[in-house]
């Protein structure tokens, strides 16, 4: 019973009880999934980089909101001729939450442990060109390449890339020790995690004096913690449908940023009927894009016709090679031999845009007599069958790392679509430095992709925040799972 | 007796390990990876592997089987692949909420039943009696996710009189804490009060009909007092037994209650888990909840053989 | 004689879902696979009758169609229980204080001792979501249910005359089971059936508020309530109507079930008047 009342105190939130005692230095910010720990080096799940990128842990480099890859820990860095040695210079005075100093050892023991052999980062590709981390003093440390890599800056500003310590790694799980301008204060498992301004920081101190992170999966439960002004923030609102009542409402306002997500229906190039570009064809002339749009996603998201964000300025607008067209689908299907059409599975992951966008697309599928047996599977069940395993036929997915077009090169791929150019041109692209190449060469990707069907492109996701009236300062868009509170402040 | 009781107590620990054995099986067959989950999309085939190796997901399955069960009976439910906590704490911080949740639930559940029973009972064949029949019907029929549903829209978003949700913990006093759960309470202890009142109706109207009852009818009693001074007492038993059943049920059967109320409990926790394919944390937390079922069916056959010796016979 | 009242409105609702569940086969108001999008969430007008949901389809067809789903499940849940726990109650009671007596019994223990949301979760996580598998997760927790009552009731008929003449004319226990004491118990276990016919719609509506249950294009009231969750307050009725179709129909069929034991069980009848 004793230990039951420590725990009970343990669990207490009294330093950050009550909206009326610190209204304007702490905020309630809500997301929709808890992450399973809080090591970012250490798991995929967007919802540790939500809470710990740049509130807890900061990088060599990081994103800005609009993508942008700024200095980070990093002050600035010399590239070589050959753009095979990067020597980055670091800032002067960072120290970790526990005192000890941030400095070019920490480096060499991440970067190190990442691409270890026994390394469990997620994105262990991100560090599969760096061959040799030099110290060469406190503030200078040296990444040897193989060969050249133009997005090392992009991929360093990843959040499975920020800096730790050797001393404090050990923990991070569950006391995560970075060099950020929050510190980690406690953790509720299954309820919220707190964080507090770090007094010792570096840079522009926060604003906020303390924030809570709550952990709300439910999209009833989402509106009505907002609408009762439980929570002040909630970044990825799971419910589309509710935002004009927030927008109508003055004690509101909603943000509506764009993501990295590609929202595609994957077709299964290696297997029978898709393994055929018409049918692939007649399946992307079967399907009313603004329609799943308006109907899964209430209006929002931009319809895309291949696999590369909007925003980005080299996008090449293709939706037009895949118009809404059921007669012209018909029409392929019977000169692909299937004038009957043809059964297949649709599998879909979690998220509404797949379970809604899925029952949208069955229909308009089954207009043109292509039958779906929809198979709704949880995460880990979608990943060892549908993305590992390759059984499907059909799977809804939103593919969220930033420029990954470089998926299709790959014939291994769960969509296992098997094109040499487009292997040649992605490594043509890897070598190449040229910035009006480079925009060359990813639009003839793009095309290339479009013009073969592999997929049929939805829309590229957006990402719906509501807030209060008056905070200021939250990221509009999110170039990487961040819920950045550094900058946040009420009015 | 003791004949009696050794059967009891290897019939005990016979289901116990079947118990054991079946949750560990069907938790095991459950598709995915618990490692391939947590490392996404881009993992590398050498990433999964040194991670299934780090969290001694290499170790074949009945060797896996058997360190689970020896540390169970040292009281230790191993250590969360996702979360990376021992499990009984986990386990505790949940209960902190769980716990609490069962017993206002069952409290309300009692508040509203006893009364509604036993003048249910005493109005019998009167307009009384079918009002109170009639709203237990519809109690029973009510779904509590839909209940929950609308108890939020009403009373925290438009009255706001309760937060939406979510727990503030118990450090803040007790009744910040109570507060928070009084929603989810009164939704999940509606159908059970319907049940509750039903049996507690039932129950009585047997006991009004047995011979003491009359007896003291005969001594001059009225019906009420009849009522009051023995039938209830003697009722109570079939219902403690419907108690004790509900508050099992109460403390497990909350999974879609916390999850509308975002209520960081033990049903969700088996929730998240199942989703995130922590294995052994579902293992354990199930394997606690049947265990404490049986313990309990246990206890309860031993108290009722102490009490009538001709149930030491099966009958 | 009179009907019981109860029984005559129990029977009027369940007569109302199952003709409503019945004339979908062969008609509904609306195709419920043709979306119309721009045309959703309309409240309920002469077009309509029950408004449309989220995607524009008629909810009033969807209801029918859902009822389909719902007495389908049920039915066939309450079936698996039947099928398998009478002839182990049965076999329970012709074999009292045996040592199968003995693991039926625990057994049945075993199976009222698991969390059942939970092990349905993890059934449709082995076999994947959907009508079928919900039956089965909803079947297996009828099992125990009509075990222990088959048995409870069959015991009661072993020391009666009538048994002990058959027995005594050379019928073995499973025959005597079958042609004397099934026909005694029926009653019971039809009125128990009609209980947990209607713990079966509130389990199947259960399994698919949380996504588990019939999939797509399949109607289902427990996922049209999940798809309402968050419009209830931009067009209640979507959150409503499916809700008091659980209702109505949970409420009829236990109406039912009461008015069928005042109907059929003379004890119980002695006993309240």
């Amino acid at each position: 019973m004793k230990r039951l009342t420590t725990l009970m105190l343990a669990g207490s939130t009294a330093l950050f009880a009550g909206a009326a005692l610190a209204q304007h230095t702490h905020v309630n910010v809500a997301m929709q999934l808890e992450p399973p720990n809080l090591d970012p080096t250490a798991g995929a799940a967007q919802a540790i980089d939500s809470v710990v990128y740049s509130n807890i842990y900061e990088g060599l480099t990081r994103f800005m909101s609009d993508g942008s890859v700024v200095p980070g820990l990093a002050e600035s860095w010399d590239i070589s001729e050959d753009g095979l040695t990067y020597t980055f210079h670091l800032r002067d005075g960072v120290t970790f939450h526990d005192g000890t100093t941030m400095d070019a050892e920490d480096v060499k023991f991440t970067l190190d442990r990442a691409r270890a052999e026994d390394s469990t980062n997620a994105q262990k590709a991100l560090f599969a060109n760096i061959a040799e981390v030099t110290v060469i003093d406190p503030l200078t440390v040296q990444v040897t390449l193989s060969a050249p890599t133009g997005a090392l800056l992009f991929n360093l500003a990843w959040g499975d890339a920020v800096i730790v310590a050797p001393e404090s790694i050990g923990e991070a799980a569950t006391h995560p020790i970075g060099t950020g301008a929050f510190m980690f204060a406690d953790w509720v498992q299954g309820d919220h995690i707190n964080i507090s301004r770090n007094p010792n920081y570096w840079g522009t101190p926060a604003a906020l004096e303390t924030a809570t992170f709550r952990f709300i999966a439910d999209p009833t439960a989402a509106f009505a913690a907002l609408m009762a002004e439980d929570v002040d923030v909630f970044v990825g609102y799971p419910a589309p449908e509710n935002l004009p009542q927030f927008e109508a409402d003055p004690r509101f306002q909603v943000l509506v940023g764009n993501t990295e997500g590609e929202t595609i229906l994957a077709m299964n190039n290696g297997r029978e009927p898709f393994d055929n570009p018409l049918v692939r064809q007649a399946v992307a002339h079967a399907i009313d894009r603004q329609a799943v749009i308006d109907g899964a996603m209430y209006g929002l998201g931009t319809p895309i016709g291949t696999h590369f964000a909007p925003h980005n300025p080299d996008y090449v607008d293709l939706t037009g090679l895949s118009n809404y067209d059921p007669e012209r689908s018909r029409a392929l299907l019977a000169e692909a031999g299937l004038p009957d059409g043809f059964t297949t599975t649709l599998n879909l992951p979690p998220p509404s845009y797949a379970r809604r966008g899925g029952e949208i697309i069955a229909a308009q599928l089954r207009a043109v007599g292509i039958q779906t047996e929809i198979n709704n599977q949880e995460w880990a069940q979608w990943l060892e069958t549908t993305f590992r395993g390759r059984d499907f036929g059909l799977t809804i997915v939103s593919h969220t790392e930033p420029m990954d077009i470089n998926i299709y090169a790959n014939p291994e791929y769960y969509f296992q679509y098997n094109n040499p150019d487009l292997q040649a041109l992605m490594t043509t692209l890897n070598e190449t430095t040229d910035p009006a190449r480079r925009t060359e060469l990813l639009q003839q990707a793009q095309t290339i992709i479009a013009e073969d069907y592999v997929n049929a492109y939805l829309f590229e996701l957006a990402v719906p925040t509501v807030a209060r009236a008056g905070i200021e300062g939250l990221w509009l868009n999110q170039p990487t799972a961040a819920i950045d509170l550094t900058a946040v402040s009420w009015p | 007796m003791i004949r009696y009781t050794v059967g009891r107590l290897v019939s005990l620990c016979l289901s116990l390990i079947v118990a054991s054995m079946v949750i560990f099986t069907v938790v095991e067959v459950v598709p995915g990876d618990p490692a391939a989950y947590m490392l996404g999309v881009n993992a590398r085939p050498d990433t999964v592997a040194a991670l299934r190796a780090e969290l001694g997901l290499d170790v074949p399955k009945v060797q896996r089987y058997l360190d689970w069960t020896a540390g169970m009976l040292q009281g230790d439910f191993g250590r969360s692949y996702t979360y990376r906590t021992p499990v009984s704490q986990m386990i505790l911080d949940r209960m902190v909420v769980s716990l609490p949740l069962a017993v206002l639930a069952l409290g309300l559940t009692i508040l509203i039943a006893f009364p509604a029973g036993i003048y249910a009972a005493s109005r019998r064949g009167k307009l009384g009696d079918a009002g109170v029949m009639g709203a237990t019907q519809l109690g029973v029929a009510v779904p509590n996710f839909w209940f929950a549903m609308i108890l939020v829209l009403v009373f925290a978003v438009n009255l706001r009189w309760v937060s939406a949700g979510g727990f503030p913990g118990w450090g803040n006093g007790i009744w910040p804490g109570i507060k928070a759960l009084i929603l989810p309470a009164v939704a999940l202890a509606l159908p059970q009060a319907a049940i509750l009142a039903r049996v507690m109706r039932s129950s009585l109207l047997d006991m009004l009909g047995e011979d003491f009852i009359r007896t003291a009818r005969a001594k001059g009693l009225s019906r009420r007092q009849a009522l009051w001074r023995h039938a209830v007492r003697n009722a109570l038993i079939p219902v403690l037994t419907i108690i004790g059943l509900q508050f099992s049920f109460l403390l497990a059967g909350g999974i879609v209650i916390e999850q509308i109320f975002y209520l960081p409990g033990l049903g969700r926790l088996i929730f998240q888990a199942i989703s995130s394919r922590d294995l052994i944390v579902v293992e354990s937390v199930v394997m606690l909840l049947v265990g404490l079922v049986i313990i309990v069916n246990f206890a309860v056959d031993l108290a009722y053989a102490l009490v009538d010796p001709r149930l030491r016979v099966r009958a | 004689m009179s009907l019981p009242r109860t029984l005559i409105l129990g029977a009027l609702l369940t007569v109302l879902f199952l003709g409503g569940a019945l004339l979908s086969f062969v008609w509904t108001p609306y195709d419920i696979e043709l979306l119309d999008i721009p045309n959703r969430l309309h409240a309920p007008d002469a077009v309509n009758w029950l408004g449309t949901d989220h995607l524009g389809r008629d909810i009033l067809s969807m209801i029918m169609m859902g009822a389909r789903t719902s007495i389908a499940v049920a039915l066939l849940a309450v079936g698996i229980g039947m099928g398998i726990g009478v002839p182990l109650g049965l076999t329970a009671a012709a074999r009292r204080g045996s040592l199968l007596d003995e693991v039926i019994m625990r057994g049945n223990d075993l199976i009222f001792a698991f969390p059942s949301l939970v092990i349905a979760i993890l059934i449709t996580a082995v076999f994947g979501a959907g009508a079928a598998n919900a039956i089965i997760a909803i079947g297996i927790f009828n099992i125990p249910v009509f075990a222990r009552v088959t048995r409870g009731a069959a015991l009661s008929f072993w020391s009666r005359d009538f048994i002990l003449a058959a027995r005594v004319a050379g019928k073995n226990k499973a025959r005597i089971s079958v042609e004397h004491i099934l026909p005694n118990i029926a009653n019971l276990l039809i009125v128990q059936g009609t209980i947990q016919f209607s713990l079966g719609i509130l389990a199947e509506a259960a399994l698919s508020y949380i996504g588990l249950g019939a999939q797509p294009p399949t109607a289902s009231w427990g996922r049209m309530l999940a798809d309402a969750q968050t419009l209830a307050s931009i067009a209640p009725h979507v959150a409503l109507i499916p809700g008091l179709a659980i209702v109505l129909m949970v409420l009829g069929l236990n109406l039912m079930g009461d008015g069928l034991r005042d109907l059929l069980d003379p004890r119980i009848r002695v006993a309240r008047t």
